[in-house]
């Protein structure tokens, strides 16, 4: 199991969390997620709402955000749910952050097909610039996580950060992204290995050749 | 090798666009109206005569499954389509191409598998991480309402059907079928109990049903190709094509559509480039997905890629996610790593899972580095059989298989790192 609680319930994190509320952008998203559901089973809705929550905490504070209690509280009063039921859900799954991270959460996949292919040199790139697991680096930049297999094997070792992935990756090419984002670029997403297109045989395209500059139709060969 | 012309999902590596254009200029939504027409039962008949077995891992017949569903609601319930795209299996990278470069053909099975099993609405449960994916599916989704080819009257056929899509946020067992019913209900995502299995008590209390993001895609196809076509591929029992999904040590890893029951060594030399270093570098491969046990390298090389071969040799093809090992693996590390995993991904409901998986890793962390005494090995055996088959779900099973794997097939491996550890610590001592 992950073990996972949230962070302290102290004054200070009242004071900066216990006004929060959905601004216009966000509450429209919020009730168009609800309306997904069938009447009287709105709390199917907490999962989306909670990741709204945490990308708004982003927004305001420049990072991938995170849940404070007072934000899983209002997320709580906006489904009518007990407090409780939220908390378990924020603390269950494990893309909801319990403590603040910097502005790129660098995860890296260290599951075993990424293993396989070389994500221990992604995770030593990753400590030669100061990351260290679980914290947030001085500069605020950067926290590394270490994550359970992303589902992107073919294309690995890979690194997803914020919303992108980064595959093919190899020390070079990670230091390489990670430059771009710290200067405020973003780097070309997906895999980083030169011909490749997506998860085909790189560079050694086996089938479908016709795909590749025209939307070929194959019924006709039906 | 499988011809061009017979690969369902000829988007796969998106060289072209997943919009609803490009998809219907390539074949889908083709006159879905028709398909409907046909009727809910010959839907069924069709899917079962072809022979596909779920391609989400356990194989389970999908025409049969769909079967099971109420033919009328007799209580006023209406039933519901779960399709399982929360694919975290380690190996498993399928339903990602299959969402972001050919979105249309799962929105379309949704309403045709659907309508055959008279679903009102599909949720389709992708998992959280994969966002740009998710992205990609709504927008089709959204285009396929616009289009009036889902929602009333979907694509003019009469019939109203609505798709969903609900993000996770990060759980493995979510995958597991009543856990994912959990989810969507807004809870944590802890297996029920079965019975009542989904079709008779699922989402919201409903009817359901849950098939994986592949099993439902190939279904449009499938029907506009027919049975007999489908079915003329693969051994008997194991019939139709296949995303196989190869990582690890091959030269070029890749995902590849393929008949079923295509021997290992066809599918490395014809579209992986071949193994790292040649064929007797290999190790041993992992064919299914983490979950199931490794096979060595003399066993598997010959050996057909179907349900039935792969369980033959004491594994399984689960998601057909190939994991290959060559002589340089640490093969104690990299199973001790899955372990991880499932300790990890437990949920914490069973005793036996939730303590145990966390015994067995750390367990194998010792054995990785021989720091533990030859009957320990026994040990392990013993305790991973405790777990299997003592748990609600199937998570305490998968953490125990691939271990049972490694013993079987490593076992000489194992003591040999005890004896060189003590070896060591006995040279201390003196």
């Amino acid at each position: 199991m992950a073990d996972r609680s949230p962070a302290p319930d102290t004054p200070e994190l009242r004071e900066r969390w216990g006004g929060f509320e959905f601004n216009e952008s966000y509450r429209a998203r919020a009730d168009k997620a609800i309306a997904r559901y069938p009447e009287g089973r709105q709390r199917s809705a907490v999962m989306p709402l909670l990741d709204l929550a945490q990308r708004q905490v982003g927004e305001e504070t420049d990072t991938q955000g995170w849940l404070p209690l007072p934000v899983i509280e209002y997320v709580a009063d906006y489904l009518d749910m007990p407090v409780i039921r939220v908390l378990e859900v924020a603390t269950f799954y494990f893309m909801y952050n319990m403590k603040p991270v910097g502005k790129y959460h660098v995860q890296v996949c260290g599951t075993t097909p990424c293993m396989l292919r070389g994500s221990d040199g992604l995770f030593e790139t990753c400590k030669k610039r100061g990351m260290k697991k679980g914290h947030v680096s001085e500069d605020g930049l950067w926290t590394l996580t270490e994550v359970e297999c992303m589902g992107n094997c073919a294309t690995a070792p890979m690194v997803q950060i914020n919303d992108d992935n980064y595959e093919d990756l190899t020390p070079e090419r990670l230091d390489a992204v990670l430059d771009a984002l710290a200067k405020g670029e973003q780097p070309k997403t997906g895999t980083q290995e030169p011909g490749r297109h997506t998860s085909e045989p790189a560079n050694a395209l086996s089938s479908l050749p016709e795909m590749v500059d025209a939307n070929h139709d194959y019924r006709k060969d039906w | 090798m499988l011809a061009d012309k017979d690969r369902i999902f000829t988007n796969l590596y998106g060289f072209q666009d997943w919009g609803l254009k490009a998809a219907q200029q390539r074949g889908d939504w083709d006159d879905t109206k028709s398909l409907i027409a046909r009727g809910h039962d010959a839907i069924i008949e069709e899917v079962k005569a072809s022979g596909l077995r779920g391609r989400g891992g356990a194989g389970f017949p999908t025409g049969l499954k769909w079967s099971f569903m109420p033919k009328e609601s007799k209580d006023g319930r209406p039933s519901f389509l779960v399709i399982n795209a929360d694919e975290s299996e380690p190996g498993s990278c399928k339903d990602r191409e299959i969402i972001r470069h050919d979105p249309h053909k799962l929105v379309e099975g949704a309403l045709v598998a659907g309508y055959a099993m008279r679903a009102r609405a599909a949720y389709i449960y992708i998992r959280g991480e994969y966002i740009r994916e998710a992205e990609t599916l709504q927008a089709a989704i959204d285009e396929a309402y616009d289009a009036g080819l889902i929602g009333k009257n979907a694509s003019k056929s009469g019939y109203d059907f609505d798709v969903f899509l609900h993000r996770g946020a990060g759980a493995y067992i979510c995958g597991e079928e009543t856990a994912m019913i959990e989810s969507l209900e807004g809870k944590k995502g802890q297996p029920r109990l079965k019975p009542p299995f989904p079709a008779g008590a699922g989402l919201y209390g409903c009817p359901t049903t849950v098939n994986n993001v592949e099993s439902i895609a190939v279904v449009p196809t499938i029907l506009r190709r027919g049975a007999s076509w489908f079915s003329s591929f693969g051994r008997e029992n194991n019939k139709g094509t296949k995303l196989f999904q190869i990582s690890g040590h091959v030269n070029k890893p890749c995902v590849v559509e393929e008949a079923l029951s295509i021997p290992f060594s066809e599918l490395i030399e014809k579209h992986c480039g071949g193994i790292i270093g040649g064929k007797d570098n290999l190790l041993a491969v992992i064919p299914g997905g983490s979950s199931v046990p490794l096979v060595p390298a003399a066993q598997i090389w010959d050996a057909p890629m179907d349900f039935d071969g792969l369980k033959e040799l004491g594994s399984g093809l689960g998601t057909a996610g190939v994991i290959v090992m060559d002589k340089s693996t640490d093969i104690v590390r990299a199973i001790s790593r899955l372990s991880y995993f499932y300790k990890h991904e437990s949920c914490g409901q069973c005793t036996p899972c939730r303590e145990g998986t966390g015994w067995m890793w750390r367990m194998m962390e010792r054995l990785r580095t021989g720091d533990a005494a030859i009957e320990e090995i026994d040990m392990l055996q013993q305790v991973t059989k405790q777990v299997e088959g003592h748990t609600i779900c199937a998570l305490g099973d998968a953490a125990a298989w691939p271990i049972q794997g490694l013993i079987r097939h490593f076992r000489p491996e194992l003591e040999r790192r005890i004896e060189e550890h003590n070896a060591k610590f006995a040279e201390a001592a003196e």
